[in-house]
């Protein structure tokens, strides 16, 4: 019940007060799981694509943090490249997630991370690798894939 | 100076029993000497009879109340030199891995920084209470009833004891965290200390926080290791650094007789150094579906070609169809496996001419790593056959005994022998994995004349061990005998590799 109630107060704080490119949907019957559509940013290879972003808010959450899944495929280091798309690092570590972290300070993580990638805590290492030793290699097929998977 | 008397009293035995006059009132005494009745004692006792081998490395075993005494008067220390409270001092402790001497140094030098890093903050200490608020929300789970009570560590970010609570036994029970649980809010680095721990959680979550405290004091010192055995509550203490496991293989024996190498904590793999036990065991994994039919439990008997399915240690093979005697290992005749026929360890190169052509090449390679790889999995297998036997042996013993008019305790050599095969077929089967890094030269020749020894004994000796419940009686002496020489084989074997390790000498290929 915890989780349910957090979740809609973090529903409601985001509503007054937004995240630029980023909107959540949500089915009333089920608060424990978003759906986030992430607008790629400018100046950034997934420029021009459309990102959804699943949010599952497990039972102990905000004492568990919750799982984010990328519905869309994505190159980017962070970002496991199978069917989960679950991207877990920094704030989202189990080992790191505090209770008091708001939704709004872990969704501007996540733009973050699409804008500045951290090869250093990668979970696809050979995207990690190819970022920092052939970042144009790099650029480029992110482009490719944002063009392939990312268009509306 | 106090720091001082304190390492002595965490070093080693030697060390210990150096000064003894001096130290006699320090930590290693009191947990020698009051473990020496139940832990240990029997090889701790053999260390001191007989000389040191150069394979054998000094450790001490601790049970769990040594390991606490030991933190609690370090942390009392600590406290005592800082003038900061017991649970304050063991947060600093913790933080700075337990090393002492940076942590009084640094202390020193910049007190501020030091406690504020170990999420101390400053300021003054007070012990630790809960608060009625009237008008509070809580900003976990919002809840925004009027008194409400909560609680706050120094870095005053308050909470509902609630939401604390559940957030401490989240931590402590799913994550298996202690030392370094912080303040539950975002950037805000405050550890929970124990005192707070006391006033929130339950006495069953307390418990399970000071047992998972002790197991990352042992994991935190780099000389103390936990037994790898399930279930096994001892940390053995040893001075070993990683920079030696090149040119040393430190195995122990916990007291729950678990054998294990201090390096890396897998069992027993003397005489091959940790990095190559690594790299071999990366290996076989990698081919294992090449060496898959190795492992199969059945060869054909080279005569008459009927399955066959080992069911005992010994590699002295007889067709149970057509009588023919042949070795397990080299599928062989067993007749050529006299004296000094015995040459099924040795892997014999074949020289350069089929050798050229790449295919050529791997399919040698390949060659050489099966007849390393099966002699190392024949005796893994025979390892477990053989103590499969012993426990069928054992159950026939019982019945056998007021036939044979032997006691109990006059049919413990089978027991003896059974743990010489084990150990011995242990070491028996890491010397495969050695041979087939080992460089070759004069040295791998003695080498691998220690190993054909060792194998002969152990065969000798496995063979006699699988004879029917009613002859062992008369075979006894001569059952001892081998089970003796198996020893002293396997003592000089280890013994051989364990010097040229320590002299650094270019044992192994490069690739």
């Amino acid at each position: 019940m915890a989780a349910q109630k957090r979740s809609i107060k973090e529903l409601t704080m985001l509503n007054n007060d937004p995240i630029d490119g980023v909107e959540i949907d949500h089915d009333d019957k089920d608060m424990l799981t978003w759906k986030i559509t992430i607008t790629g940013l400018e100046e950034t290879p997934y420029e021009g694509g459309t990102f959804i972003l699943h949010v599952t808010f497990p039972n102990d959450y905000p004492f568990k943090a919750p799982v984010l899944s990328f519905k869309t495929k994505i190159y980017h280091p962070n970002i496991s490249n199978d069917d989960k798309g679950s991207m877990c690092l920094g704030l989202l570590r189990p080992d790191s997630w505090k209770p008091s972290t708001r939704m709004t300070t872990v969704l501007a993580f996540v733009k973050q991370i699409l804008t500045t990638p951290e090869p250093d805590e990668a979970i696809e290492v050979n995207i990690a690798k190819e970022f920092k030793d052939n970042n144009k290699e790099f650029t480029k097929k992110a482009k490719e894939w944002t063009k392939k998977y990312a268009k509306r | 100076m106090d720091s001082d008397d304190e390492m002595s009293g965490l070093s080693s035995q030697d060390d210990f029993r150096g000064d003894l006059d001096s130290d006699g009132g320090s930590l290693g005494s009191a947990f020698d000497d009051e473990d020496e009745p139940d832990v240990g004692f029997s090889q701790d006792k053999e260390i001191v009879k007989h000389k040191k081998r150069s394979y054998e490395v000094e450790y001490s075993i601790y049970g769990p109340a040594d390991i606490q005494a030991q933190q609690d008067k370090q942390v009392e220390e600590v406290s005592q030199i800082l003038g900061q409270p017991v649970a304050a001092s063991a947060i600093l402790l913790r933080h700075l891995r337990w090393n002492k001497e940076r942590l009084i140094e640094s202390y020193m030098e910049r007190q501020e920084a030091v406690l504020d890093i170990a999420g101390l903050g400053s300021g003054s200490v007070q012990s630790p209470r809960t608060h009625v608020m009237k008008n509070f929300t809580c900003t976990i789970c919002y809840d925004d009833e009027p008194g409400t009570t909560t609680y706050a560590l120094k870095c005053g970010h308050r909470y509902c004891v609630d939401c604390y609570r559940q957030y401490l036994a989240t931590k402590i029970q799913d994550e298996g965290e202690a030392a370094r649980i912080q303040c539950p809010t975002q950037d805000c680095h405050q550890v929970v200390d124990s005192k707070s721990m006391d006033l929130l959680v339950t006495a069953e979550l307390k418990a399970r926080y000071e047992i998972l405290l002790t197991r990352t004091y042992v994991d935190d010192i780099e000389k103390l290791k936990w037994c790898p055995a399930p279930n096994c509550e001892y940390a053995v203490q040893c001075e070993i650094k990683p920079r030696e496991l090149s040119r040393i293989v430190p195995t122990v024996e916990c007291a729950c007789h678990h054998r294990f190498c201090f390096g890396c904590t897998l069992q027993d793999h003397q005489p091959t150094p940790c990095m190559l036990v690594k790299k071999w065991l990366k290996k076989c994994e990698d081919d294992s579906e090449t060496a898959n039919w190795i492992s199969a439990n059945t060869k054909e008997c080279p005569k008459c070609q009927s399955g066959i399915e080992k069911n005992g240690g010994c590699n002295h093979m007889t067709c149970r169809k057509c009588k023919h005697e042949f070795c397990w290992i080299c599928m062989g005749l067993w007749s050529e496996h006299g004296q000094s026929w015995y040459n099924c360890n040795r892997f014999e190169e074949k020289s350069g001419v089929n050798g050229r052509d790449a295919q050529a090449k791997s399919r040698a390679a390949l060659d050489r790593y099966l007849h390393y790889y099966n002699r190392y999995a024949t005796h893994e297998l025979s390892a477990k056959l053989d103590k499969d036997l012993y426990v069928k042996t054992e159950r026939k013993m019982i019945n056998l005994q007021a036939a044979s008019g032997l006691s109990w305790i006059e049919v413990q050599f089978l027991d003896t022998a059974s743990k010489a095969l084990q150990q011995c077929r242990q070491s028996l089967k890491w010397t495969y994995a050695f041979a087939y890094y080992l460089k070759r030269n004069n040295m791998t020749e003695m080498f691998e004349d220690n190993q054909k020894d060792l194998q002969m004994a152990v065969e000798a000796l496995s063979e006699m061990f699988e004879k029917p419940v009613t002859e062992l009686k008369p075979l006894k002496v001569e059952i001892l005998d081998k089970t003796a020489y198996c020893n002293k084989r396997r003592e000089i074997l280890l013994e051989d590799a364990a010097d040229k390790l320590k002299k650094g000498e270019q044992l192994f290929r490069e690739n």
